[in-house]
């Protein structure tokens, strides 16, 4: 286990020149950007006098050269303060916090979904490869990776929400009601379906693709063959020898998603008006609150790393050669 | 000749060929068959779809044209997916050749700056592109090459490094060929096949971001984009749910296009299933 952690972490050791090239080259591209927070502060108070406006800058730091400012920045970034946002008159980092819990919920429940069905509907196919089965699992799986994420959530919550009435069509659970525990966490998951689904069904389809080519190529393998020669019985052979080695490209995918998934978000939240990470994206730059905008590609960048990080042990307790020298 | 039969001989090939040439038909007629601006007033506003003879898929609530719509914004997604992924196939296979065939610190450099951009979700940095640079039709396009390039420098790196130290490069360098000469006249062409296959992916995922952008209202609001089409459509989701579901149907069939004919020529090129 030990030794797992350790390889682990020189893996985010690697990470970090990434994570600081991203900082840098995030805070030039906004200096960029037309209007700075004071802009967007006077937009919405309806302007003031220049003598105020000037203070303003001041306050921010706004007056200061370009590269002073980026270590003061970066600076700050080690005490993970991400600065005030201009619109919601809060820290950044208040607000990431108050959102963070909902979009790793929907991501969660996204992903948990998305790995266990594309899991199941990728064994199918292989088992019964080229035949009918196969073929249609294959189309529908192509279907859904084809499917815009956006549509797909209007057209559900046109079915189940509007002509059914089976489903909430937007919220992050019922509002008036003070919901205690079970109930509360029923009530919450109640508005999570319609979300949840639409979010995975891409996902859906590329784990099933891959585990099916990968349980096709592992079934291949010489020590499938050997499983063969000792008589055990088909069910044993794919569940004891062929499935834990085509597991493995799944965990990779995992990583590989994360951040695909975190983009995936903001348009589900923005539809489903779910207070997460990415409707607070989508408010941002529709509101132009840069230093928000900016908090929020940070946060997701750590998540990423993080969940990365989580995978590569993963990947390590699995496959026992990565740790063997 | 022999790729093209082996191509040809799958089902799945057969239907995308025929569906993209189809979307190809329906964009290089657009103005043929709807001539004019297709966001102009056309008639009275939310119109269903096989009521009215001259609106064959009804109008939305502003009273434009969907089928005009629908038409132009082939041409739209056409483009957007075709110049984006162009950009991120120069951009990747010169990080990813110039990382490969050198190896060292500029190897080193260039990987840690893939990696920056794989950490960054995509669509986030699509956001700040936008939000820097506004939303005219050539910033997007630009923004979506540019996110879309680390799994092609990826490719393009890994092909490098087991193509370098093969003999025709040992030659190619003997007889004093230079370092671009040996890159992109004699490496690239053999490193290039994986990444024609993977540029399908790239080509969905463009259209799709794009679409998704102007569903969120924040890509070029003066273009025919179906995505925006949708989008619109969310404000009458209740009644008129045609507006939404028309469009998102196209955006689904050029997609899944795309990833047919991509399947498509990735088994006719792949030795291994030949075999079965």
């Amino acid at each position: 286990m030990l030794h797992i952690l350790t390889l682990a972490f020189r893996r985010l050791l690697t990470t970090i020149p990434a994570l600081v090239i991203i900082l840098i080259a995030l805070f030039l591209l906004l200096q960029l950007a037309p209007g700075d927070t004071v802009d967007a502060l006077l937009a919405q108070i309806g302007g003031a006098e220049s003598s105020v406006i000037d203070e303003m800058r001041h306050h921010y730091e706004l007056d200061q050269s370009t590269s002073s400012r980026l270590i003061n920045y970066l600076w700050r970034l080690v005490h993970l303060d991400l600065g005030q946002s201009a619109i919601y008159n809060k820290p950044v980092s208040h607000m990431i916090l108050e959102r963070l819990p909902a979009t790793l919920l929907l991501m969660g429940c996204a992903m948990l979904l998305a790995f266990t069905f594309g899991t199941i509907l990728g064994i199918l196919s292989a088992q019964k490869v080229n035949r009918w089965p196969d073929t249609l699992i294959s189309i529908l799986g192509l279907i859904f990776y084809s499917t815009p994420s956006f549509w797909l959530a209007l057209m559900g919550i046109v079915v189940f929400s509007i002509y059914l009435n089976w489903l909430p069509p937007s919220g992050f659970g019922s509002i008036g009601e003070s919901l205690t525990g079970m109930a509360a966490i029923v009530d919450i998951a109640w508005y999570l379906i319609l979300p949840t689904t639409t979010l995975a069904l891409v996902y859906l389809a590329i784990y099933l693709r891959i585990m099916r080519a990968s349980l096709l190529e592992v079934s291949t393998l010489d020590f499938v063959k050997t499983a063969k020669a000792k008589g055990l019985s088909r069910r044993k052979i794919l569940v004891n020898h062929i499935l834990r080695n085509a597991m493995l490209p799944m965990i990779t995918l995992i990583g590989l998603q994360a951040g695909t998934m975190l983009g995936g978000s903001v348009v589900i939240e923005t539809i489903f008006a779910i207070p997460g990470l990415g409707r607070l994206a989508y408010d941002s730059v529709v509101q132009r609150d840069l230093n928000t905008l900016l908090g929020v590609v940070f946060v997701s960048a750590i998540l990423v790393i993080i969940i990365n990080f989580i995978v590569d042990m993963l990947y390590a307790k699995l496959d026992p050669r990565i740790t063997g020298h | 000749m022999a790729i093209l039969k082996d191509y040809f001989r799958s089902p799945i090939a057969r239907v995308g060929t025929i569906l993209l040439l189809l979307i190809i038909f329906i964009a290089l007629t657009a103005d043929w068959f709807f001539p004019g601006n297709p966001l102009r007033l056309a008639g009275r506003p939310l119109q269903w779809p096989f009521v009215n003879p001259k609106f064959i898929l009804g109008t939305d609530q502003a009273g434009r044209n969907i089928a005009a719509q629908l038409f132009h914004g082939a041409k739209v997604s056409l483009i957007i997916g075709l110049v984006s992924t162009l950009i991120a196939i120069i951009i990747g296979v010169v990080i990813g050749a110039i990382s490969g065939f050198y190896s060292g610190w500029i190897d080193d450099i260039l990987m840690r700056l893939t990696e920056a951009f794989q950490i960054l979700p995509n669509f986030l940095l699509l956001l700040v592109g936008v939000a820097v640079f506004g939303s005219t039709i050539n910033i997007v396009i630009i923004a979506i090459g540019v996110v879309s390039w680390p799994p092609v420098a990826r490719l393009t790196r890994a092909e490098f490094l087991s193509l370098r130290n093969r003999e025709f490069v040992q030659a190619g360098k003997t007889i004093g060929m230079s370092s671009t000469r040996l890159m992109f006249k004699e490496i690239l062409p053999n490193a290039l096949p994986p990444v024609i296959m993977y540029a399908s992916v790239i080509l969905s995922t463009a259209i799709l971001m794009e679409s998704a952008l102007a569903f969120l209202n924040l890509s070029d609001p003066n273009i025919s984009s179906w995505g925006n089409l949708v989008g619109n459509g969310r404000l009458v989701l209740r009644q008129q749910w045609y507006v939404s579901a028309i469009p998102g149907i196209a955006i689904l069939l050029t997609v899944l296009s795309a990833s047919l004919v991509g399947q498509g020529i990735n088994d006719a090129l792949n030795p291994r299933l030949k075999k079965r």
